[in-house]
C-alpha cells in the first residue's frame, strides 16, 4: 500500500488535452473519488496512473518513487474496469490467479492467495464457474478479488457500479466502502455519480475539462463549493445560481424556504412565484421564478412535504421566501467563489 | 380533437396480408436458395455417387452398375495414393503457413500507423486478384530460367548461379511452391478472420491483462488466441474445405507435375473424369474428398460448440 501523488499531469491526444494539469495527492489508505461528467478526463487520468496511457508531461509517484516510465506490471497497482474485464475463457479460480501467474508465484502460494481472496469476498463457491455463469454482482466481486489478490500498492476503480441495477448498486456501494476500510488500501474511484462520490469518498476531487475544480471532503464539496461548476454539479436538484451585484449568489434548494420557516436568523428575502411542484413522498420539489430576476430562469425549492398543502401552491401566486445568510454562496463574475461573510 | 377509429377496418381480401405472415414470407424468401442448392449441388452430387459405382465413360455411356470396383481399382493404384498424400500435405502446409501469416498481418494492421489503409488494401489484394492472373505472375517468379526469386538470391550472394533451384521442376520444391502460392492466396482471409476476432475482444479484457502483468506473448497466447479460437476454427474450416477441393493453382502452375508430385484430388478427378473421359473413375476419385471433409467439419463444429464462450 502506498500514497499516490501526481504533479501537473498533462495528457494530450493530438492537440486536444484530455487531462490538463492535474496535481493530486492521495495519502496512504485514503478513499479518493474522482467525480466529473463524462469526457472530463477522469478515466484517462486513472489509466495514466495504472500505466495504460503515458502522460504527455508531469510526474506520477507511487509510494514515493517516480514511476513515469514503468510499465503497468511494474507499478503494482490493480485496476477494476467498468465492465470488469474478466477473462471469459478462464474459470473464476484462474481469473483470480492470473495476476499471480504473471508474476511467477509458486502454485502452492497461488492456491493459498486465491483461497484468501475468495474468502474475503465470499465467492469461494464460485471458483469453478466461468464468468458468463455469474450474475452482475458476482462478476463484480470476482473482479475485485482479482484486483486484490496480489496485494497491490493501490486500487483503481473505473465506474465499477455502472453495470449493476439500482438496487444492487446501493448495497455494492456500502460493501466496497466497508471492504476498503477493512483492507485499508489506497483507493482511487472514478465515477460520474455524485451519490457514489458523496457516499463513499473520504475525499472527492471534482474534475471538469481535464482540471481539478476542487478537492475536499464530501461536506466541503457540498457546503463550500469552490466555483459555480462544483456548486451545480453536486446536489439534486442543483444549486440555484442567480446574477446579483455584478457577481452571482447561489443557494441549495433545501435552503430556499418559505419565510415563516426561518426563525429569526439573518437571511436574504426573495419573492417566489410557484409554477409547478412535484410530490416525491419524502419531499416536495417546487419550481418557479423569483421577482426581480430573469423570469425564464427556473428556481427550485425543496420543501418538507408536510409543510405545504396542495392548495398552498397555486400557480402564479407570489410567496415570501428566504435563504439564511450563513448558507448563501457568493461567486465573483468568473464564477469563482468569493469568500463568505 | 384527434379522431380515433372505433374498429379495425376489414381487409378487402383475405389474401391481402398474406405476405405479413412469417411462415409464408419466410418460405418464399428461402425458396431460391434451397432450389439452387438442390439443383446445382444436390443433383450433381447424386449423379457423381451413381457414376462412381457404374462403368460410365464418355466412350461407353452405359449406366452399368459395377459396385465398388472403381474404388478398389483406384485404391490399388500407387499414383492415387500419392495424390491423396499430396492433398493432405498441400492442405496442411498452406493452412499452417496462411494462419501464421494471417496472425502477423492482423497484428500489423491492428495498431494505427500512417498509411494503414494503403497497407490494408495491399494485404487484401491476393484475395481480390483473379487466381489465373496471379498464378501466371507466380509462374514467372518460379520459372526455371527467369525466376525473380533465383535472380534475387544470386544477386544477394546466397546461392551460386549453377545451384539455382528449379522451383517447379524439383518434386519437393514444386510442392513447396504451390503451398506458398495457396497460402499467399489464403492469408488475406486469415487476416480478416483474425482482425474480426481480435477487435471483438472487449478492450477492458485486454487492459485488465496488461494491468495484471501480462506481457506481449502472454497476452497473445493466453488471452487473445483462446478467445478468438472459435472464429479461428470457422476460418480454418473454410480454409481446409476450399484447399482440399482446390485444383486451380495446381492446374495452372504445375499440371500436377513433375511426375505427379503436386497432383491433388481435385486435379486428379478432373484429369481422369473430364480430360480422359473416364467419368466413373473420376467420380470415385472426387468422392474420396467427402469422408475426409465430413470428418473435418464434424470435428470442428464439435470443437467450436465446446469452446463457445
Amino acid at each position: 500500500m502506498a500514497a499516490v501523488i501526481t504533479r501537473d499531469i498533462i495528457k494530450k491526444f493530438g492537440e486536444v488535452p484530455a487531462v490538463n494539469g492535474i496535481s493530486l495527492t492521495v495519502p496512504n489508505g485514503e478513499f479518493m473519488v474522482l467525480l466529473g461528467p463524462s469526457g472530463c478526463g477522469k478515466t484517462t487520468f486513472l489509466r495514466i496512473i495504472c500505466g495504460l496511457e503515458k502522460q504527455t508531461s508531469g510526474d506520477l509517484l507511487i509510494g514515493g518513487d517516480i514511476v513515469n516510465d514503468m510499465p503497468p506490471r511494474a507499478r503494482g497497482v490493480a485496476m477494476m474496469f467498468q465492465s470488469y474485464g474478466l477473462y471469459p475463457h478462464f474459470t473464476v479460480r484462474n481469473n483470480i490467479a492470473f495476476p499471480l501467474k504473471t508474476q511467477g508465484v509458486s502454485r502452492a502460494e497461488i492456491d493459498k492467495k486465491v483461497e484468501w481472496a475468495s474468502q474475503l469476498l465470499g465467492i469461494g463457491h464460485l471458483l469453478d464457474r466461468r464468468p458468463r455463469q455469474l450474475s452482475g454482482g458476482e462478476r463484480q466481486r470476482v473482479a475485485l478479488a482479482r484486483a486484490l489478490v496480489r496485494e497491490p500498492t493501490a486500487l483503481l476503480l473505473d465506474e465499477p457500479l455502472s453495470n449493476l441495477d439500482a438496487k444492487l448498486r446501493a448495497s455494492a456501494r456500502l460493501e466496497i466502502k466497508q471492504f476498503q476500510q477493512r483492507v485499508g488500501i489506497t483507493t482511487i474511484y472514478v465515477t460520474h455519480d455524485q451519490v457514489e462520490a458523496m457516499g463513499m469518498g473520504d475525499r472527492i476531487a471534482v474534475i471538469d475539462g481535464g482540471r481539478v475544480r476542487q478537492v475536499g471532503t464530501p461536506t466541503e464539496i457540498y457546503d463550500d463549493p469552490a466555483d459555480r461548476f462544483v456548486a451545480t454539479f453536486v446536489g439534486t436538484p442543483p444549486m440555484n445560481i442567480v446574477a446579483m451585484n455584478g457577481g452571482y449568489i447561489g443557494f441549495r434548494p433545501e435552503n430556499f424556504l418559505p419565510k415563516d420557516m426561518i426563525n429569526g436568523e439573518a437571511s436574504t428575502e426573495f419573492k417566489f412565484r410557484v409554477d409547478r411542484s412535484e410530490y416525491l413522498g419524502s419531499e416536495r420539489i417546487v419550481y418557479g421564478a423569483m421577482e426581480g430576476f430573469d423570469p425564464k430562469q427556473v428556481i427550485t425549492a425543496k420543501l418538507p412535504p408536510a409543510h405545504v398543502a396542495d392548495e398552498w401552491i397555486r400557480p402564479g401566486e407570489w410567496h415570501p421566501f428566504a435563504v439564511r445568510n450563513s448558507v448563501l454562496c457568493q461567486f465573483d463574475k468568473d464564477g469563482k467563489r468569493a469568500r463568505r461573510h | 380533437m384527434v379522431a380515433i377509429a372505433d374498429s379495425v377496418p376489414k381487409p378487402a381480401s383475405r389474401f391481402r396480408f398474406i405476405l405479413d405472415r412469417r411462415d409464408v414470407l419466410g418460405s418464399l424468401m428461402v425458396a431460391p436458395a434451397i432450389l439452387y442448392v438442390l439443383l446445382l449441388v444436390g443433383v450433381p452430387f447424386l449423379m457423381a455417387v451413381y457414376y462412381s459405382v457404374s462403368a460410365y465413360t464418355i466412350y461407353d455411356p452405359s449406366w452399368r452398375f459395377v459396385g465398388l470396383a472403381n474404388f478398389e481399382q483406384i485404391i490399388e493404384n500407387p499414383v492415387f495414393l500419392q495424390t491423396l498424400t499430396n492433398t493432405f500435405i498441400f492442405t496442411f502446409g498452406s493452412q499452417t503457413l496462411g494462419l501464421v501469416l494471417g496472425k502477423f498481418g492482423a497484428l500489423v494492421l491492428l495498431r494505427p500507423f500512417p498509411g494503414r489503409k494503403f497497407v490494408r488494401a495491399l494485404i487484401i489484394l491476393p484475395w481480390a486478384v483473379p487466381i489465373a492472373l496471379a498464378t501466371v505472375a507466380w509462374q514467372w517468379m518460379f520459372d526455371s530460367l527467369y525466376s525473380v526469386i533465383n535472380w534475387t538470391l544470386i544477386a544477394l550472394g546466397f546461392i551460386d548461379r549453377s545451384q539455382a533451384p528449379n522451383w517447379l521442376g524439383n518434386p519437393d520444391l514444386a510442392m513447396l511452391s504451390v503451398i506458398v502460392v495457396n497460402a499467399w492466396r489464403f492469408f488475406p482471409f486469415a487476416v480478416v478472420i483474425f482482425l474480426a476476432g481480435i477487435t471483438a475482444i472487449p478492450q477492458d479484457v485486454l487492459d485488465a491483462a496488461t494491468v495484471d502483468g501480462a506481457g506481449f506473448w502472454r497476452r497473445n497466447y493466453q488471452i487473445i488466441v483462446p478467445m478468438i479460437l472459435p472464429i479461428m476454427a470457422i476460418g480454418l474450416i473454410f480454409g481446409i474445405v476450399f484447399t482440399f477441393t482446390d485444383l486451380s493453382i495446381v492446374f495452372l502452375m504445375t499440371m500436377g507435375g513433375p511426375v505427379g508430385a503436386t497432383s491433388v484430388l481435385g486435379f486428379a478427378g478432373f484429369q481422369t473424369g473430364i480430360v480422359s473421359g473416364d467419368v466413373s473413375h473420376g467420380a470415385a476419385i472426387s468422392l474420396f474428398m467427402l469422408p475426409v471433409l465430413l470428418v473435418v467439419v464434424i470435428f470442428m463444429l464439435r470443437f467450436i460448440r465446446r469452446r463457445e464462450i
